[in-house]
C-alpha cells in the first residue's frame, strides 16, 4: 500500500538492489514456512492407540515436539477466526439468532474446557479411526474452545457498536453487506479481536499441554508434543527433563509473541477508533523490517490488489436489507414458530439427558458432586484472596512508576501466557520431598498461571491513573490508608476486576489438573471437583464427567452473574465523569 | 408555492415519522412535512434540537423510510440510498483506518468502476476540495477542518445530484467553518460541481442566511414545517450589510416568539409533568441572569448576546427557554427581559436564591412538583428513577426524557428540593 502513496506523490519510483531488509525478511518468512510445512507433515498419518510411537525424553528431540505444539495452537487459532466470523456475524446480524446464540456463548464460555476433553477425544477418534489426525483434533479443539467465545464475544460486540454515522456512510454510498463487512466491520473490531487473540492465546498454551497427552478411560494418548513430553517426564521422575520443557516453551512463547503477536498488535493499531494520534504506537521490529523491505512488498503487491478486489465484491446477502433503527412490525408469527421449534428442541434436550444420566446416577453422587464444588470454590475465593492482597499493591507500586512498567508488564504478560502446568511436576516433588499436606499446598497450583492476569491489569489500571487526580491527593496531603480507600483503589477498580474475573476462571479450569497430580507412582489428590472430574476422566465413567462439568458449570456461571457482573457493572459506572 | 415547471430534485409529500418509545406507544418525531427541493437551490433546514431535521435529512438520503407519505427523488419514490444522493455528516465519519485518498475512494465503491478511473476521479475530486499533499494521510492527523474536507471530497466524488449536509461546519471552529463556507460556496457558485440541489440542515441562522436560497423553519413535537424564508440577497453575501442583519434578527424574533408561544401552549396542553426541559446547568442559569442584570439592565436582544457570552445559538436558545419557562425572564419577539423575580433572585445572597429558585421550580415545573410530591407521598420518602422515566417515556423520546429528567434532577439538586443517588438511581427527600 504504501508505495502507490509515493507513486502519487510525484516520488521516483526506483528500482532498487535488496538490501540487508529484504534478506532478514526473505529468511525469516522462509523459515516459518518450512517449519509450518514440517510441522504439517507431523499432524497425519496412521494412529493406532496401541502401538504409538514413545515420546523421548532426550533434549534433542524436543524442538520437535514443540513445533508440534505450536502448530496445534496455530490451527486453533484459525479455527477460532473461522468460528468468530461467522458465529458472531450471525448473531449480530439477525435477531432472531441472537436471542440463541448468545446465551449458547455464555454457557460455553463457563464450562470448564478440560472437564468435556474426554467426550471430545471420543468423539474426534471415533470420527477418523486408525488416524493421527483425530487426536490431534481433539487437542486443536480444546485450545480451540480456550479461544473462540472470547474472541466470538469480542467481535459481536464490535459489531453491534458500530458508530452509527460510519454505518450511514456506508448505507448511502450503498455498499452491500459483504463490503460494508470487510471495509467497515472487520476493520472496526480488529483491535478488540486481536486483544483478544492475544489474551486467549495465554489460556491457549495451558489447555495444550494439558490435551497433548490424556487417558481416558482405556484409552491412552500422546501426542508428539511438550504436553505429552512432560507426562512422559512426571512418569519417568525426571526432573531435569520438566526442566529442558520449561525452556522450550519458553522459546515457543516468545517466538510467537515476536513473530505473531507484536507485529498483529502494532499493525492493528490503525484501526483504532479514536481520532487523535496516539500518545504511544505499539511498535514491532518484525512488522517494520517487513514494510520496510521494498522486495517483500512488491512481493505481496498482487497478492493485496487481488484482495482488494475480493473485498470489494458486490455480493449481496439476504440480510443487506437492515432497516436501520426503523421499527418493525413484522413477522409475531415466525417468532411464534422458531421460539416454539427452540422450547421444542430445548425440552427434548434436556428430557434425554436426565434420562442417560438419571438412569447412571443417583442423588447420592450429585451430593457429592456439589459437596467437592463447594470445596472448590472455597479455594478459588480464598486463592483470588490472597493473590489480590499480594498483587493489588504491587501492582500499583509498579503502575505508577513508567520506567517500571514497562520493565515489569512484558514479563508480567509473558507468565501469564506461560502454561503454569509445567510447573506441577516442581511443585508436586517438593510436597513430596518436604511432606507437605496435599489438600492445602497443591491449591496455590490453581492460582498460579492465573494470578498474573490480576498483576498486569492492576499495573495496566494504576499507569492509567491521572496524573492530575494523583497531584491533588498529593497536594492535599491525604493520609496512607485514605489514599488507598479514596484515590487508589476506586481508580483501578474497573481493572482490577477485569483481571480477577479472568483469573477466577483460570483458577476454576486449573483445578481439573491441579487438584490430582501425580510423580511417577505416587499419585497426590485435595479432594475438590477438579480431582472429581479428573478420577472419573481416568476410570472413564462417563455420567459422572458429565456430572461434574455440570456443577462446575453452574457454579462458574452462578458467580459470574451473582458476583462479578454486578461488580464489572458498578465499576464501569463509577468511573465515569459525566 | 409557485409551479414549477420542471420535477424537482427531492420531493416530500405529507411525511411522517413513527418512532417505537420503549413502552410501546410510537412517538410522533415528523408529522405532515411536505417540501419540495428545487434544482439549482441551496435549502436550509433551521430549527432547534429536537425538531426532527437530522430525521428529516435521513429521510431524503434513503437510510431510513418514513411511516407515512412518501419522499420521492427525482419524481421516483425514494426506497433506499440511491446513486446521485451524498451525505456529509456533521461528525466527518470518516474510516479512521483509510487515507485520505482510499476514504474518498470509498465513495465510488458502489459504482465498480475501473481501478485506473477510480484513483483519477478521486485525485480530481481531492484536488477540486483542497486537500493536495495530503492523500496518503490518515484522518487522525488532520485538523478538523482538513477532515471534513476529506468528507466533501468524498460526497462529490461520485458526482452527486444531491447533496445532504448534516451541520457540516458545526464541529468546527469559527475561523475553519468560515473557511470551508466560503470555499465550498465559490465552488457552487461557479457551478464546479455536478451538484444540483443542496439541503443545508443547521441551527446556525447566521450560516443559513449567508449559504441558503430559502430557508425552512422547523417548529418542534411533532417536527413540522412552521414557516418559509426565502433570503433574496445576491452571493457572495455580507454579514455586514443592513439587509443581511435585518434577516438574522428577523428569523431569530420568529424562532424566540415561537419558542414563547411553544412553551404557552404545552403548558396549555400538557396538563402533566411529561414536558421536555432543556438540560442547562443552575450556573449556567445563574451566570446569565446576573450577566442580563449587571451588562443590560435586565433587558438585551438574544441576537446581540450570542457573541460577547461566547455562547452558541443552540445553548442560548436552551438558557432563553429554561430562564422563560421558569418565569426568571420573558421571552418576546428576539428580546429576552428579567421578570421581577428574575431581578430579586439577581439581588439576593445564595440562601434566598435557593428559596426563590426552589419556589418557582415547584410552581412552574410540573415534573419536579410531582418528583417531590411522589417523595412526600411514600413513606420512605425515597422513589427509584426508573419510575418517572417510564412515565416521561410515554409522551417524549429516549433522549428527550433522558435530558429532561437530568434538568429536573440538576435543578431539584440546586434547589435542595431532593437528592439523587446515581448508584442506586433512585431519588431520596431532601429535609429542608
Amino acid at each position: 500500500m504504501e508505495h502507490h502513496a509515493e507513486v502519487l506523490s510525484g516520488g521516483v519510483w526506483q528500482q532498487r538492489i535488496p538490501g540487508w531488509r529484504d534478506a532478514v525478511a526473505m529468511l525469516l518468512l522462509l523459515g516459518i514456512v518450512l517449519l509450518l510445512g514440517l510441522g504439517a507433515r507431523e499432524m497425519v498419518g496412521p494412529f493406532v492407540p496401541a502401538q504409538q510411537v514413545p515420546i523421548s525424553l532426550s533434549p534433542a528431540a524436543l524442538p520437535l515436539y514443540t513445533l508440534g505444539t505450536v502448530m496445534r495452537m496455530l490451527a486453533a487459532l484459525v479455527a477460532s477466526l473461522v468460528f468468530t466470523f461467522t458465529y458472531a456475524t450471525l448473531a449480530a446480524k439477525s435477531r432472531r439468532a441472537e436471542k440463541v446464540l448468545i446465551p449458547v456463548l455464555d454457557v460455553l464460555q463457563s464450562v470448564p474446557i478440560l472437564g468435556y476433553l474426554s467426550f471430545t477425544v471420543l468423539f474426534f477418534v471415533s470420527l477418523f479411526p486408525g488416524n493421527i489426525l483425530g487426536p490431534e483434533l481433539a487437542a486443536i479443539f480444546a485450545i480451540f474452545t480456550s479461544q473462540a467465545w472470547n474472541m466470538a464475544f469480542s467481535f459481536y460486540q464490535s459489531l453491534k457498536t458500530v458508530p452509527a454515522d460510519l454505518d450511514e456512510v456506508s448505507r448511502s454510498f450503498r455498499e452491500t453487506a459483504w463490503q460494508r463487512f470487510w471495509r467497515l466491520e472487520v476493520p472496526f473490531a480488529m483491535p478488540g479481536l486481536v486483544w483478544n487473540m492475544m489474551m486467549s492465546m495465554s489460556g491457549g498454551w495451558f489447555f495444550v499441554v494439558a490435551a497433548e497427552a490424556i487417558s481416558v478411560g482405556d484409552l491412552k494418548i500422546a501426542l508428539p508434543g511438550v504436553g505429552s513430553y512432560v507426562a512422559r517426564a512426571i512418569e519417568e521422575r525426571d526432573l531435569a527433563a520438566v526442566g529442558w520443557a520449561i525452556l522450550a516453551m519458553a522459546v515457543a512463547i516468545l517466538l510467537y509473541d515476536q513473530l505473531l503477536f507484536r507485529p498483529m498488535v502494532a499493525w492493528a493499531d490503525k484501526f483504532r477508533f479514536e481520532q487523535t494520534a496516539a500518545q504511544v504506537v505499539p511498535r514491532s521490529w518484525v512488522l517494520d523490517l517487513f514494510r520496510r523491505s521494498p522486495l517483500l512488498n512488491r512481493a505481496v503487491a498482487p497478492i493485496a490488489a487481488v484482495m482488494r478486489k475480493g473485498v470489494r465484491m458486490r455480493f449481496s446477502v439476504a440480510w443487506s436489507r437492515k432497516g436501520g433503527k426503523r421499527v418493525s412490525f413484522t413477522g409475531p408469527l415466525i417468532n411464534v414458530v422458531w421460539y416454539a421449534l427452540l422450547l421444542y428442541f430445548g425440552s427434548y434436550m434436556v428430557y434425554r439427558i436426565i434420562g442417560i444420566v438419571g438412569s447412571a446416577l443417583s442423588l447420592h453422587d450429585v451430593r457429592i458432586a456439589a459437596a467437592n464444588g463447594f470445596l472448590t470454590l472455597l479455594r478459588v475465593a480464598i486463592l483470588i484472596a490472597i493473590a489480590s492482597a499480594i498483587w493489588v499493591p504491587v501492582g500499583v507500586g509498579i503502575g505508577l512508576h513508567p520506567v517500571l512498567t514497562e520493565r515489569v508488564q512484558p514479563i508480567a504478560q509473558f507468565l501469564a501466557a506461560f502454561p503454569a502446568n509445567l510447573f506441577f511436576p516442581i511443585a508436586v516433588y517438593s510436597i513430596i520431598e518436604f511432606h507437605l499436606t496435599p489438600g492445602i499446598w497443591l491449591s496455590p497450583l490453581m492460582i498460579l498461571g492465573a494470578q498474573w492476569y490480576i498483576l498486569f491489569n492492576v499495573i495496566a489500571g494504576a499507569s492509567a491513573f491521572p496524573s492530575d487526580l494523583r497531584e491533588a491527593a498529593a497536594s492535599f496531603r491525604i493520609r496512607r490508608w485514605r489514599w488507598w480507600r479514596d484515590v487508589m483503589l476506586p481508580g483501578i477498580f474497573p481493572y482490577y476486576v477485569t483481571g480477577a474475573i479472568t483469573a477466577a476462571g483460570g483458577a476454576w479450569n486449573a483445578s481439573i489438573v491441579s487438584e490430582a497430580v501425580s510423580w511417577g507412582p505416587i499419585k497426590l489428590s485435595a479432594s475438590g471437583l477438579g480431582a472429581y472430574i479428573a478420577q472419573m476422566t481416568e476410570a472413564g465413567d462417563y455420567p459422572r464427567i458429565a456430572l461434574g462439568v455440570i456443577v462446575m458449570s453452574i457454579l462458574v456461571t452462578a458467580t459470574n452473574k451473582l458476583l462479578w457482573r454486578p461488580l464489572y457493572v458498578m465499576a464501569e459506572r463509577r468511573s465515569r465523569l459525566g | 408555492m409557485p409551479k414549477d415547471a420542471v420535477t424537482p430534485i427531492v420531493e416530500f409529500d405529507k411525511v411522517g415519522m413513527l418512532f417505537a418509545s420503549p413502552s410501546g406507544e410510537p412517538l410522533t418525531v415528523l408529522k405532515d412535512v411536505s417540501l419540495s427541493l428545487r434544482e439549482g437551490e441551496i435549502l436550509g433546514l433551521l430549527g432547534r434540537s429536537g425538531s426532527g431535521k437530522s430525521t428529516l435529512l435521513r429521510l431524503a438520503a434513503g437510510l431510513i423510510r418514513p411511516t407515512a407519505g412518501e419522499v420521492r427523488y427525482r419524481g421516483n419514490p425514494l426506497s433506499g440510498p440511491a446513486e446521485g444522493i451524498a451525505v456529509i455528516f456533521q461528525t466527518f465519519a470518516l474510516y479512521p483506518w483509510l487515507t485520505v485518498l482510499e476514504n474518498v475512494e470509498l465513495g465510488l465503491d458502489a459504482l465498480s468502476l475501473p481501478g485506473e478511473e477510480e484513483r483519477r476521479r478521486s485525485l480530481a475530486a481531492i484536488d477540486l476540495i483542497g486537500l493536495d499533499g495530503f492523500e496518503s494521510a490518515y484522518p487522525r492527523e488532520l485538523s478538523g477542518g482538513m477532515r471534513q474536507r476529506v468528507g466533501f471530497a468524498r460526497a462529490i466524488v461520485g458526482d452527486p445530484t444531491l447533496l445532504l449536509m448534516d451541520e457540516p461546519f458545526s464541529a468546527l471552529d469559527v475561523l475553519t467553518a468560515e473557511t470551508l463556507r466560503t470555499d465550498f460556496l465559490d465552488l457552487w457558485m461557479c457551478h464546479e460541481l455536478p451538484t444540483r440541489a443542496v439541503l443545508l440542515v443547521t441551527h446556525n441562522i447566521e450560516e443559513a442566511v449567508l449559504m441558503c436560497d430559502r430557508i425552512l423553519v422547523l417548529g418542534t413535537n411533532p417536527g413540522h414545517i412552521a414557516a418559509e424564508i426565502p433570503v433574496p440577497l445576491p452571493q457572495p453575501r455580507n454579514r455586514l450589510d443592513p439587509a443581511f442583519q435585518v434577516l438574522v434578527d428577523q428569523i431569530y424574533a420568529m424562532l424566540t416568539a415561537r419558542m414563547a408561544q411553544f412553551i404557552r401552549t404545552q403548558s396549555e396542553l400538557l396538563t402533566g409533568f411529561a414536558r421536555p426541559l432543556p438540560d442547562v446547568s443552575t450556573s449556567r442559569l445563574i451566570g446569565f441572569i446576573e450577566i442580563m442584570h449587571s451588562d443590560h439592565d435586565g433587558r438585551a436582544e438574544l441576537a446581540d448576546l450570542a457573541a460577547p457570552l461566547g455562547v452558541g445559538m443552540k445553548d442560548l436558545f436552551a438558557i432563553a427557554a429554561a430562564l422563560h419557562m421558569l418565569e426568571f425572564a420573558e421571552l418576546e419577539d428576539g428580546v429576552i427581559r428579567l421578570t421581577a423575580a428574575g431581578r430579586a433572585f439577581a439581588d439576593s445572597d445564595i440562601d434566598d436564591r435557593k428559596r426563590l429558585f426552589s419556589e418557582h421550580l415547584l410552581r412552574f415545573v410540573p415534573l419536579v412538583a410531582h418528583i417531590r410530591q411522589v417523595l412526600e407521598e411514600r413513606e420512605d420518602h425515597t422513589a427509584p428513577r426508573e419510575r418517572f422515566e417510564l412515565e416521561l417515556e410515554d409522551h417524549l423520546s429516549e433522549a428527550d426524557s433522558e435530558s429532561t429528567l437530568r434538568a429536573a434532577i440538576r435543578w431539584g439538586r440546586y434547589a435542595e428540593l431532593f437528592a439523587y443517588d446515581d448508584d442506586t438511581r433512585s431519588f431520596e427527600m431532601e429535609d429542608a
